[in-house]
């Protein structure tokens, strides 16, 4: 009897969202696209940086430097300069991101066993790009010290760093972005599906109409969640099919524990949009209620920005953000092959999230009459 | 209900009208407080939050120092882990320890120095000190390992120094960061969220609009009185613009006061581009619920159109130049990557026509773009 009045209310769940063409685009398209575009656009590393060179030395050494510039994939010449005026023309219309200046002392200090200066003046108006093409340089710069000292028989340092990244060991941003992509799209249609579910039928006054049949409050809420969790575990599948068979990111752990977060995680984020649709009156405010969630949980859930360097109050307030938690399922299971011993801490907080939203969600059915 | 149909009206006669239908919307908007919320509250709720929270700049990072063997020299380079601000060591003495830390994420890095170091360094063979990174996210791995690498060469300047023995060092970068020299990430996060709040706030305020109208059906009501199409846009555009501008003059304060970001251009060329950004994402707001007529789907092309894309491509977080050629194109279609350009540089830089110009120019066009699409979509769909 239960199941067949909570099988009822899901089809016509379902018919409700999916009958419409364009809600069933909407729904499916679009993620796919955003997932394969931002994919590509989310990353910190630098590639084709345009930078300009002042060469005031012009001698074999200062060009045998430039040249490893000049190889190297994450810069790109597009200037020479002249005079020491175009440096501030250049950085200052974001022709160029560095210009490498080299005086002309440079080859006479390296030949005389000095120290040469290289001077590298960036543009920090975004100072992480500054920092990374910093990096790079710098890099560049040791790789060509280290030849130059061997090659003249000089003895480098005594004692050296070798750094190596597990997990990661070319140290590609993508995969990073990539797997963070696949919570928030999932995030972003499941909220939006469920979030409109209840405001919907409240705008409407069939609500109230639901509220006087045989369906029992917990009735109603299975068959309400069950569409928004269906329809996240598609996308969710969707998505990390792309990720592996698109962008190649290693699956290193096992399918079961990835899911097993997952539908945690959906829970939770139907929760959360059941909750949301419930306290609404109107559709309006429901969707502002959903983007309301969603834009800080997305923002601040350690996707772009790590939630270590965030002040203490703000990462009291993302112990409540689902997607934190997913986020660093995905990303250990995919990168780390992590197993449930290390993800226990991620996942039961998901599931008190879930809980107490679905609880929530039940209760305000029948306490909040439009 | 066309165009010849229309009766012809004094300017006087348009002007009341209007004034009718800007009273509608004024009172429209002060009975459901949501749209003032979404106008003040979002952009202040979110500024402080994002100003505060999002943060590319790290400090206390742990990071395990795993020491085979105490001597001197180790002691001292432990010492200069210490009293970095950047890092939060903790000291093991067997490398399974450590590693078992990373594992458990509660690490982000290991130095070890092992057992040999002290004699390898002293009879200047070769001693390597290995660093291991959590390479999940690429960028702290990177930062991670250029701040290792700066305390080590501190170090090891000092040591060589203390005996004599000249650094080897041909080619020396010295970097001058321009306009943000202190490398402050909030400098330029802050102006750039102010433009993800802004896309957010012009769509939200208008994309539901329409579509709300439509599927109550008080938009035909409309239609039959002796209001024009334009009149009808312009009715709801000029109370969300005053709504929109009143909710970025308020961000902009927030950017100066309390976030402390440098304001180096003029106050006229940021209240001109902004106008023009602001006209742009009303008018894409207006677009996408003239076209969809349906709330679910408004707010979901809503949210795909502008939020994502404002966060992701607009150069606010990541490097435009360093995107593949194709996505390069598509960030042209966003508004929001225009406006970026110019706040960071108005913010930081000042007055750089040969960046404000174009961007200017491109934002102008889009906002021609969307509102002339809006009044030509709408005309059609009523017929």
């Amino acid at each position: 009897m239960m199941g067949a009045r909570i099988v009822a209310l899901f089809v016509k769940e379902m018919l409700a969202l999916f009958k419409d063409k364009r809600s069933r685009f909407v729904v499916i398209v679009p993620p796919m696209i955003q997932l394969v575009v931002f994919g590509y656009a989310a990353s910190y590393d630098l590639n084709h940086i345009p930078y300009a060179v002042y060469d005031q030395d012009g001698g074999s050494a200062a060009r045998a430097l430039l040249t490893r510039f000049e190889g190297s994939p994450t810069f790109r010449l597009t200037h020479n300069i002249q005079r020491e005026e175009e440096i501030a023309e250049l950085i200052d219309a974001r022709k160029v991101l560095l210009v490498l200046q080299l005086d002309s002392r440079f080859g006479a200090d390296l030949g005389a066993g000095r120290t040469a200066p290289l001077q590298v003046i960036i543009d920090g108006r975004n100072s992480n790009t500054a920092q990374a093409a910093l990096d790079y340089t710098n890099r560049i710069v040791s790789g060509f010290n280290q030849d130059w000292t061997s090659a003249r028989g000089l003895r480098g340092p005594p004692v050296r760093l070798i750094t190596r990244a597990w997990y990661n060991p070319n140290l590609e941003s993508q995969w990073f972005f990539v797997t963070g992509l696949v919570g928030i799209l999932t995030l972003v249609v499941t909220m939006m599906t469920t979030a409109m579910s209840v405001a919907r039928e409240r705008e409407q006054g069939t609500f109230d109409q639901l509220l006087v049949t045989p369906l029992r409050p917990v009735e109603i809420l299975i068959g309400k969640a069950l569409p928004g969790l269906l329809i996240g575990l598609f996308e969710a599948t969707l998505v990390v099919v792309i990720a592996v068979f698109w962008f190649q990111v290693p699956l290193q752990g096992s399918l079961i524990v990835l899911y097993t977060g997952m539908i945690l995680f959906l829970l939770a984020a139907v929760g959360v949009g059941l909750m949301i649709s419930s306290l609404a009156v109107t559709l309006q405010q429901a969707l502002l209620g959903a983007f309301l969630f969603m834009v800080p949980a997305v923002i601040l859930s350690g996707f772009a920005t790590p939630i270590a360097n965030m002040p203490e109050p703000v990462q009291w307030l993302t112990l409540v953000d689902p997607l934190r938690y997913y986020l660093v399922i995905v990303r250990s299971v995919f990168l780390e092959g992590a197993g449930f011993p290390l993800l226990v801490g991620q996942m039961w907080p998901l599931g008190v999230i879930a809980a107490v939203t679905l609880a929530l969600a039940g209760w305000l059915f029948r306490h909040r009459m439009g | 209900m066309s165009a010849n149909v229309r009766p012809r009206s004094g300017s006087k006669r348009v002007n009341r009208r209007l004034r009718g239908l800007l009273r509608k919307e004024w009172l429209q908007i002060l009975r459901d407080p949501s749209s003032i919320a979404i106008a003040f509250v979002l952009p202040v709720a979110l500024l402080l939050l994002f100003g505060y929270g999002v943060s590319l700049d790290s400090k206390h990072v742990p990071i395990g120092i795993v020491i085979e063997q105490p001597g001197a020299e180790a002691a001292s380079l432990a010492g200069a882990f210490r009293h970095s601000d950047y890092f939060k060591p903790q000291f093991f003495d067997t490398r399974q320890e450590a590693v078992a830390a990373l594992r458990a994420h509660r690490l982000d890095g290991i130095v070890v120095i092992p057992s040999d170091f002290a004699a390898r360094a002293k009879g200047n063979r070769d001693a390597p000190v290995q660093v291991i990174a959590n390479g999940v996210n690429a960028n702290s791995a990177r930062l991670l390992s250029g701040y290792v690498q700066g305390v080590w060469s501190t170090w090891l300047t000092r040591v060589l120094d203390a005996r004599q023995i000249p650094m080897a060092q041909p080619v020396e970068a010295r970097p001058r960061i321009w306009f943000n020299p202190e490398v402050r990430s909030r400098n330029y996060l802050v102006p750039g969220l102010l433009v993800v709040n802004m896309t957010l706030v012009g769509a939200l305020l208008t994309a539901l609009v329409f579509a709300r109208e439509w599927e109550r059906g008080t938009l035909e009501a409309l239609m039959v009185t002796p209001v024009t199409l334009r009149e009808i846009l312009l009715g709801k555009l000029l109370p969300y613009f005053v709504l929109g501008a009143g909710g970025t003059v308020l961000s902009v304060l927030m950017a100066v006061y309390l976030f402390q970001v440098p304001l180096r251009g003029s106050l006229w060329v940021l209240a001109v581009c902004s106008t023009l950004f602001l006209l742009a994402a009303l008018g894409m707001g207006l677009l996408i619920s003239i076209v969809t007529r349906n709330q679910f789907v408004a707010g979901m092309v809503a949210i795909v159109a502008t939020f994502l894309p404002a966060f992701l491509l607009s150069g606010f977080l990541f490097d435009i130049d360093s995107m593949p050629a194709p996505i390069q194109v598509i960030t042209h279609v966003i508004a929001a990557r225009y406006y970026v350009a110019i706040l960071q540089t108005l913010f930081l830089a000042g007055d750089v026509w040969s960046v404000i110009l174009p961007n200017a120019a491109a934002l102008a066009l889009m906002a021609a773009f969307f509102l002339g699409l809006s009044r030509r979509r709408l005309n059609k769909r009523i017929e």
